[in-house]
């Protein structure tokens, strides 16, 4: 039989087939296996920062309670977390060790802006995804520039700006006194603030204070906020000079209307030290179930949280907000993952985290995450509480910064 | 005025937060020459061991008596078990070891006590008769504890023999030894009451900055300045160093140069001040034989 | 064959080891050998500093800091090309480390470290000041570009890349200045300065200018960390007021002493420590990483108390033949101290 054109149809159909069939089948890049799927993350276990290595125990443990149901799609997650210090130099040195030694097929809710800031641009050059940052800069929804990092928590300018919003609402004519962390966490609030009260943030921040986290106290702070005869009081600080600050502002006499931001708001952790009298009143925002809040103690998503704690991180404190950040951290990457498939590749990943719309049990009723191919922030939404002496009561509406 | 005065009380109530750790600094000074880093950390663990105990039920006074005999206790094993082997060593490799403990305290403090902020009581209650228009009740009960340690601290080197012997063997080893001087034990003891009194001084720093694992670092800091402000051999320089660091510090941020810089500024004229007076404030300038 | 051909044959070869490591490995650790070789040198820095002339500074960080600011300003703002800024930021670490001096004439001891200590508290709050924040950056810090090497080639297997081209770039700079150092310090400044850290009253009587050594000292040794912080932000192509905190200037201190003091080869061992033990500790324990790092610490220094070098020259000393055992030692015994002196042995 001579070869003719005949067969070399079927002969192209037949390689057609094969790869179609091929394409439908598994794929891999570094990091995963049919049985496995590596994740790699930065955290820092020691140094200044020391206190959020419990997000990285919360995120392990999560991960041990998925494979313990048989992993995500059959494969079992290895978790590699390596400590970095909260030193940009050791994070660009250990997210290479994940990258170029430990073959990770991505790194996962690295910690802290200058950490994030440093290795960016060598993740996004090696093509690895930088998945779920943890930190609320607004830099890291920039798919444009930087298509493989992306970050998780709403944005500390979206939070600055709702509460600027909500006092030219409340109180057009506010007199404001600003206390801030000097540093990028501080200022990207601030900066947010600033541009939610537009033009007039000139005329109605009378007094804008910082202090260094180095500082024992802020007593001086306060005296100053008080002395400048501000009535609204917008604190951005970390929760133990959140606590020092409420105390003060309650001994010195001093009563404006307390904005306070979201990282310092759990009950257990700041305002049960500080006293829960001096916190009364006080505003914040909320995307997450607070766990000291009495107001959950019977819900379900809290009682498996707290199941989920007992057995997979028992040594953990279940006082901690951290722990449900990493708890809910770790449950969208398992959706990622689980809507990967077959596919793992990184560029499948990032576009699968591209395309999220699902709901965490343990954030707000409202609350959703939500990305696109040109939205790389996944929590957007956040809703104002005031505190009443015992928990956070949710008013208004819930702020939605993807309408911005 | 009003606001000013308010500042300056506020930065003596700061005040005697660095000169508390600073008294501590000078004790173990006096008794071995060195400085030890790790007394922010030590003091910062002693205060979670108090913590941990009024969390079990124990009354306040009770829980620091304990705390009190326990650094005591925990200041003495140190000296014996860890410093020993380096006595003889340079003296930058003491500072190594004392960098160590500082390391293994403050994550030993995180791991066992969690990095989640805690309150800790004051002994003085909000209404009493401490209070006044400037300083609340805590920090003026503070204050009377500082310098009660203070003056015991003075009395204890000017007054009584085991002070004199202590401030021989640090002083002059060889000469305390040939003079029946346990000069070991001597340095033990320092550094007992070295410890203790970074309790003290972490139990009465607590209630205001609330307790967490990295309570003491930034004090540190501001108690070694104030102690070498003050002289770093004069127990009543560290707590007037405190002072001034504290009023000198609100007093810039307020007024001066705000509060992104205070600290710089604060440091420069403390080193200015030590560039004129090589000794500290009030410290023995020490003179030698050529 | 001669003792001198024995040690040109053992420098041969170490040349030869260094220039093939890189090719034996992957990227991530030649990475990492790049940061031995930045710390290297500023350790090197510091113990010019304190270990040969006595003065004890807690805040090598800073200068280690301006440096590595000088580069990247000069290269992002200026757009300098990157081995042009090392010189740049050596000299303007020299000015300010020989302006630093003139205070730290005054002060001894204690005193000195507690200033130096606050030189590198105020160093970082300085970076994010909002008036200077046009140059540095401020809280966000400045990306640099890393350089590409600029030819390619393949050797044993792997690709001549960025981070092998800042290899050899970085280990010519650091054998540069080790041969500066070694050379400064061999002859009579090396033993201007030894005298003024061990006598310094006789020092002067002999002729010595104590002012105006122990402030060049200062800016040199300055000079030296602060092309060290160049180097160090070009190889990790970032910098920001949070990767300069106290603990560098403490982890600087604490790897001179492992190394060794008044050691120039000790310098190496230091930057080794610093640079694996805290990973090293991080594998041992996620918990309290720190606490094994201060274990390992305290227990190298009960092993080795003059640090790797001085055990070394210890065991040296005992190998050789009778007469060479009465050479000039550097380290000399237990001296009055005439003030608080960091660096003597203690007289307990």
């Amino acid at each position: 039989m001579k070869f003719n054109h005949f067969h070399l149809a079927v002969a192209g159909l037949a390689a057609a087939a094969i790869s179609l069939s091929a394409a439908a089948q598994k794929k891999y890049d570094p990091g995963a296996t049919d049985t496995e799927i590596k994740i790699g993350d930065l955290k820092p276990y020691s140094g200044p920062a020391s206190a959020y290595g419990t997000i990285g125990k919360a995120i392990a443990a999560y991960f041990d309670k998925v494979n313990a149901e048989g992993g995500v799609n059959g494969r079992k997650i290895k978790y590699i977390s390596l400590d970095d210090g909260y030193n940009p130099a050791k994070a660009v040195e250990q997210s290479r060790k994940l990258v170029e030694e430990d073959e990770v097929l991505l790194i996962f809710n690295s910690l802290g802006t200058p950490s994030n800031t440093a290795i960016q641009k060598y993740m996004n050059q090696k093509k690895v995804p930088q998945l779920f940052v943890a930190t609320g800069a607004t830099k890291w929804g920039d798919p444009k520039n930087f298509p493989w990092t992306m970050g998780w928590q709403p944005t500390y300018q979206t939070e600055g700006k709702i509460y600027a919003a909500h006092i030219l609402e409340t109180k057009p004519n506010a007199k404001i006194g600003v206390l801030y962390q000097n540093d990028d966490y501080g200022k990207d609030y601030l900066k947010g603030f600033e541009d939610g009260l537009g033009d007039k943030a000139k005329t109605m921040i009378v007094s804008k204070v910082s202090y260094e986290v180095t500082d024992p106290n802020i007593d001086s702070q306060m005296v100053t906020l008080k002395g400048s005869g501000a009535d609204t009081f917008f604190n951005i600080t970390t929760p133990k000079f959140a606590a020092q600050a409420i105390k003060k502002a309650a001994e010195i006499g001093w009563k404006p209307t307390h904005y306070l931001n979201n990282v310092s708001s759990q009950v257990g952790s700041t305002l049960k030290p500080a006293g829960l009298e001096n916190a009364v009143g006080i505003i914040t925002t909320q995307y997450n179930k607070d766990p000291t809040d009495p107001q959950w103690a019977n819900d379900k998503a809290f009682l498996d949280w707290k199941a989920w704690m007992q057995k997979y991180y028992a040594g953990g404190d279940l006082t901690d907000a951290s722990n449900v950040y990493g708890y809910s951290a770790a449950m969208t990457m398992v959706q990622v993952l689980k809507q990967c498939g077959d596919n793992l590749t990184r560029e499948n990943v990032m576009k699968q985290a591209a395309n999220l719309d699902m709901v965490l049990p343990m954030a707000l009723p409202g609350i959703n995450v939500k990305t696109g191919p040109n939205d790389f922030y996944p929590i957007e939404r956040e809703q104002l509480a005031r505190f009443d002496g015992k928990t956070w009561v949710l008013f208004g509406k819930v702020y939605d910064a993807s309408s911005n | 005025m009003e606001a000013l005065l308010h500042q300056i009380f506020s930065g003596l109530a700061n005040g005697c937060i660095y000169g508390s750790i600073a008294l501590a600094l000078v004790m173990i000074y006096q008794a071995t020459h060195h400085l030890n880093f790790a007394q922010g950390e030590m003091a910062t663990f002693s205060t979670f061991i108090a913590w941990a105990l009024i969390q079990r039920g124990m009354p306040y006074w009770v829980a620091f008596a304990l705390t009190f005999g326990i650094s005591f206790a925990a200041g003495l094993l140190i000296q014996r078990v860890i410093l020993r082997p380096v006595e003889k060593a340079p003296v930058l490799t003491n500072v190594n070891v004392f960098i160590g403990l500082l390391l293994i305290f403050n994550a030993c403090s995180g791991w066992i006590f969690d990095h989640t902020v805690k309150a800790f009581p004051s002994p003085f209650p909000q209404e009493s008769i401490l209070k006044t228009a400037y300083f609340s009740a805590h920090e003026m009960g503070s204050f009377l504890v500082m310098l009660a340690v203070l003056l015991s601290l003075y009395a204890f080197f000017r007054f009584t023999p085991v002070g004199l012997a202590m401030r021989a063997a640090a002083q002059n080893p060889e000469s305390a030894r040939l003079v029946g001087i346990r000069v070991s034990w001597m340095l033990a003891v320092g550094w007992g009451f070295a410890a203790a009194i970074g309790s003290v001084a972490g139990m009465m720093v607590a209630p205001s900055v609330f307790l967490d694992p990295n309570m003491m670092a930034g004090i540190l800091l501001y108690g070694f300045a104030s102690a070498l402000l003050g002289g770093v051999d004069n127990p009543w320089g560290a707590v007037i160093g405190g002072m001034i660091v504290g009023v000198l510090e609100n007093l810039l941020g307020a007024y001066v140069i705000g509060t992104e810089l205070k600290l710089t500024v604060a440091l420069v004229l403390i080193v200015g001040t030590l560039t004129l007076m090589p000794a500290g404030l009030f410290g023995k300038r020490v003179v030698t034989r050529v | 064959m001669s003792r001198t051909r024995w040690v040109w044959i053992g420098w041969a070869l170490l040349l030869v080891a260094a220039v093939v490591l890189p090719f034996l490995v992957k990227n991530y650790r030649v990475f990492q050998f790049n940061l031995v070789l930045v710390y290297a040198v500023a350790i090197l820095g510091l113990n010019i500093l304190t270990g040969f002339n006595g003065q004890i500074s807690l805040g090598h960080g800073a200068f280690y800091a301006i440096g590595a600011y000088g580069a990247a300003v000069l290269m992002d703002r200026v757009g300098m090309p990157y081995w042009a800024t090392l010189p740049l930021a050596g000299v303007l670490c020299f000015v300010l480390g020989f302006l630093m001096g003139f205070p730290a004439l005054r002060l001894a001891g204690h005193y000195l470290a507690v200033a130096t200590l606050g030189l590198a508290l105020a160093v970082p709050q300085l970076l994010k000041y909002k008036h200077l924040e046009a140059y540095t950056g401020g809280v966000q810090g400045i990306v640099l570009v890393k350089p590409d090497p600029p030819f390619t080639f393949r050797f044993l297997g792997q690709p001549f890349n960025a981070d092998r081209w800042l290899y050899f770039f970085t280990l010519a700079v650091t054998i540069v200045m080790f041969v500066l150092a070694w050379n400064l310090l061999r002859g009579r400044v090396g033993r201007a300065l030894i005298a003024i850290r061990d006598h310094p009253i006789a020092a002067a009587v002999m002729g010595i200018n104590l002012p105006l050594f122990k402030s060049l000292t200062f800016g040199v040794s300055a000079a030296f960390t602060g092309v060290a912080g160049a180097l160090g932000a070009i190889v990790i192509a970032f910098v920001s007021p949070d990767s300069f905190l106290i603990t560098l200037s403490i982890f600087l201190l604490v790897g001179m002493v492992v190394g060794g003091l008044a050691s120039i080869p000790g310098a190496f061992f230091g930057a080794i420590f610093i640079q694996f033990v805290p990973n090293i500790a991080d594998e041992l324990s996620k918990s309290a990483p720190a606490a094994i790092y201060g274990v390992l610490l305290i227990v190298l220094m009960y092993l080795m108390p003059t640090g790797v070098m001085g055990m070394v020259r210890k065991l040296w000393a005992r190998w050789q033949p009778g007469a060479a055992r009465l050479r000039v030692n550097v380290n000399p015994g237990a001296p009055v101290p005439v003030s608080p002196d960091l660096t003597k042995e203690s007289t307990t």
